[in-house]
């Protein structure tokens, strides 16, 4: 382990909600609006912080679980993911799939904590999240398996240094398949426009929103700093395909892949000003057509 | 069986009115209904020794003019609403109201949980000490595996009104939806008896705060039909501008929350302050953004000066060219097309059947406009087409508020353009005794009906207001039968109903 690879962690710990504020500053400048400050989510975060909780009656250990276990898998997450060519904190063979089970172990408490509430709202959002995700993971799995193919080794670091120039020169279709998907599956993972609308109140239509309304307090602040962390860990991984860094310049490559991933912020910013929310029912087609993409690239570089 | 009939805003005589049999009055309703009349009012009245009168007041949109009648009961009658489905909600109010049980009424429940106003009588034999609380009763179920219950509200996210929505579901999708309101009544109607009064015309501006001018119109028609003196052409004018400007305001409002509910951001904030735009141009003419204090029986209380008008006209062209580019955004986006379209629909038998009004009404199809068929004050010489779609999904509903918008809005400006000389004000006299009067006023939501009787001394013996809302309640219940629970929000919106104008 190199003490480099300690600076990503460090950076998505720093500046994970900021990429919030930037979503938020770029629908406002859509919506013709001045918006929110950038720094928003920080002071959320920290007055949630400075919060009591409260807790229904009727739940038990697994609701004060939830958000706690899924912040800490979140960042267990972020430890195994390379970014700006450093190799991740941590890694191994397969360290991929311990990364994509890691979210799932998150997702599971989430849902695990909202069904503890008994609310019949908590309950549809748990079954949408549980029904939305089960798609989203094949449509991931599948696309770092392309790119494990294509780098001939079963570790994100590695799979992600051997994704150079060269690799777009030769295999550039695949790959460009494989980051369409993951586009997609960041909008979803971080209930996003067109799958879910992170600033609607209401609670028949929402998703991941509807599933944490119970919690309050610093447990709700766990739960917006472990949105925020898994916004900046698909938008790293999205950034790690389109934009292999590849100068011997450490802090040049820190600031291009930084510069790569408020680029993301914006794009997911535009989305949002530009379209609607798709019908829940059409959701899973956009999500199947995401792994469809996946499959695509693995089967290209397979060949 | 022939009935007398009459036009928005006329006097009829007490003595001349139609007092039929309970059973005649029953075919005379059912026969009229099926005949294609729509029930604009179905209402208990006290009569002489604790006996109760029914009255009845149909439209008949087709041949337009309406006609009354009336039948006396004890305490329960054969209920209207098996054979003719639009007195279902009336029913329900009346039982409520004075104890009277409309026997073989399919789903008798009170709609918005108060004690009877005859003391003693009760529609469900609940003892008076028993304590009424609002929503607290028997929902309609649906059993078995895999079906579950979402209860919604009365405390709702957003800041709405409170109201109470029962669902019956089946994972996503929808099997029924149970309406239950009552928690905004205020008992608004018993405080008008022995009226009109200093309080009146403020009651009838806060009917429903966003229908100020559309209520407090209705009100002074129907005083101004009952002291025989007609409103000044001018504030007729002026009336019909402030009128329109109410429907523009909400409308705009409307498309925007719609495509704030599907996530479509620009719309959504562009209406949100073109509302508030147009807004102020009512707040120009009387310095009320609701239009409070505009509308007087007799006339307005604000002139509109030279100054003013031209003020208004280029407000209005600025106002009206950014609606245009927001709402046109709406069409022209396919994501918002494909959540309108087919979301939420109604068909057109049961509109017809439920005695829709309103934008909801013509988004089935049926061609239904106050202002058209029973015009009254300015609409008698300025007609505005009625804006009709056939498709009856949030799309229809959204649709024909685009067309209403565009046509108020040239409606707005050739008033300006050419106002009448002359005052604003004509004093009214004495209200006539012994009479009743039925007004109408288009509202943006729908059809308003005002039914007003005086006692011998020209003092309301009774007031009766019925909002669009009332009627549409229950559209609104049949739009999401076997949609998807998430489209719920954008259905609800596309009605964008009044919570305290049904409870009143």
């Amino acid at each position: 382990m190199k003490l480099l690879s300690l600076i990503h962690p460090f950076l998505a710990l720093l500046l994970a909600p900021l990429l919030l504020g930037v979503i938020n500053r770029v629908k406002a400048v859509f919506a013709g609006r001045r918006g929110q400050p950038l720094l928003q989510a920080y002071y959320d975060i920290w007055k949630l912080l400075g919060k009591g909780a409260v807790y229904s009656r009727t739940t038990t250990w697994v609701f004060r679980a939830g958000p706690v276990i899924g912040l800490t898998a979140v960042i267990s997450a972020l430890m195994v993911l390379p970014f700006a060519g450093q190799s991740g904190v941590i890694s191994f063979s397969c360290d991929f799939v311990v990364m994509a089970y890691l979210l799932g172990l998150a997702r599971f408490f989430t849902i695990a904590a909202a069904l503890d509430t008994g609310s019949s709202f908590e309950g549809m959002g748990a079954s949408r999240e549980a029904q939305f995700s089960a798609l989203a993971e094949p449509a991931l799995l599948l696309g770092l398996a392309a790119l494990a193919v294509q780098s001939s080794s079963l570790s994100l670091s590695d799979i992600f240094t051997q994704l150079n120039l060269q690799a777009w020169m030769k295999v550039g279709p695949a790959i460009l398949l494989v980051a369409a998907a993951m586009a997609v599956v960041l909008l979803a993972e971080n209930s996003r426009i067109p799958v879910d609308d992170p600033n609607t109140h209401l609670e028949l239509t929402m998703i991941h929103e509807v599933m944490v309304l119970d919690h309050g307090g610093p447990d709700f602040a766990y739960i917006l700093y472990g949105a925020a962390l898994k916004l900046w860990l698909f938008a790293a991984l999205l950034v790690n395909v389109l934009m292999p860094v590849q100068a011997s310049n450490v802090p040049v490559n820190f600031a291009v892949a930084l510069t790569g991933m408020f680029v993301a912020a914006i794009g997911v910013g535009v989305v949002e000003s530009i379209m609607a929310r798709l019908r829940l029912l059409k959701v899973p087609q956009l999500l199947v057509g995401a792994a469809v993409l996946s499959t695509l690239a693995l089967v290209l570089l397979l060949r | 069986m022939n009935l007398a009939s009459f036009h928005n805003s006329r006097v009829v005589p007490l003595d001349k009115t139609s007092r039929l049999s309970v059973a005649d009055f029953r075919r005379a309703v059912v026969d009229r209904v099926a005949r294609g009349w729509r029930l604009a009012a179905l209402f208990g009245c006290p009569a002489a020794d604790r006996r109760m009168g029914l009255h009845a007041v149909m439209a008949n949109h087709d041949a337009p003019q309406l006609a009354h009648c009336s039948c006396e009961v004890e305490d329960a009658y054969p209920a209207l609403t098996p054979d003719c489905m639009q007195a279902h909600w009336f029913e329900r109010e009346i039982a409520e109201q004075w104890g009277i049980r409309p026997e073989g009424h399919p789903w008798l429940k009170p709609i918005r949980f108060h004690a009877s106003h005859r003391t003693g009588n009760d529609a469900w034999n609940r003892a008076a000490s028993d304590p009424i609380l609002p929503c607290v009763t028997d929902f309609y179920q649906v059993q078995g595996n895999e079906v579950h219950e979402v209860a919604v509200g009365p405390v709702h996210a957003g800041v709405i009104e409170p109201g109470h929505f029962r669902f019956q579901c089946h994972g996503e999708d929808v099997f029924h939806l149970e309406i239950s309101l009552g928690y905004q009544h205020r008992g608004v109607e018993r405080a008008l008896k022995g009226g009109p009064d200093r309080k009146t015309l403020h009651y009838m501006e806060t009917l429903a705060g966003d229908t100020t001018i559309g209520h407090s119109l209705a009100y002074a028609q129907a005083l101004e039909s009952l002291a025989k003196r007609h409103a000044p052409a001018r504030a007729a004018a002026i009336r019909g501008i402030a009128l329109e400007l109410e429907r523009l305001a909400n409308h705009v409002g409307d498309l925007g929350a719609l495509a704030g509910d599907v996530g479509f951001l620009p719309t959504a904030s562009f209406c949100g302050r073109l509302r508030g735009d147009l807004l102020n141009m009512t707040a120009l003419l009387c310095g009320n953004r609701f239009g409070r204090n505009l509308v007087l029986p007799g006339g307005a209380r604000f002139d509109v000066e030279l100054l003013l008008r031209s003020e208004l006209l280029e407000r209005l062209e600025q106002a009206m060219g950014d609606v245009r580019n927001a709402v046109e955004l709406l069409w022209e986006t396919p994501s918002v097309m494909a959540r309108f379209e087919g979301t939420g629909r109604v068909g057109h038998e049961t509109a017809v059947s439920l005695g829709l009004v309103g934008p909801a009404a013509r988004a089935c199809g049926i061609s239904r406009d106050a202002r058209y068929e029973f015009p009254s004050g300015i609409f008698h010489f300025a007609h505005i087409p009625v804006s009709v779609w056939p498709s009856g999904d949030v799309f229809a509903r959204a649709y024909v508020r685009w067309l209403e918008i565009e046509r108020s809005a040239l409606f707005i400006r050739q008033q300006l353009e050419s106002l009448p000389v002359g005052p604003v004000f004509n004093e009214l006299s004495a209200l006539q005794p012994n009479a009743m009067t039925v007004s109408m006023v288009e509202g943006w939501r729908g059809e308003i009906c005002h039914v007003v009787m005086t006692d011998e001394q020209g003092r309301f013996r009774f007031y009766k207001v019925v909002d669009p809302s009332f009627h549409n309640w229950m559209g609104l219940a049949m739009a999401l039968r076997n949609q998807q629970i998430s489209d719920f929000p954008l259905c609800n919106k596309s009605f964008n109903l009044s919570y305290c104008g049904h409870d009143l």
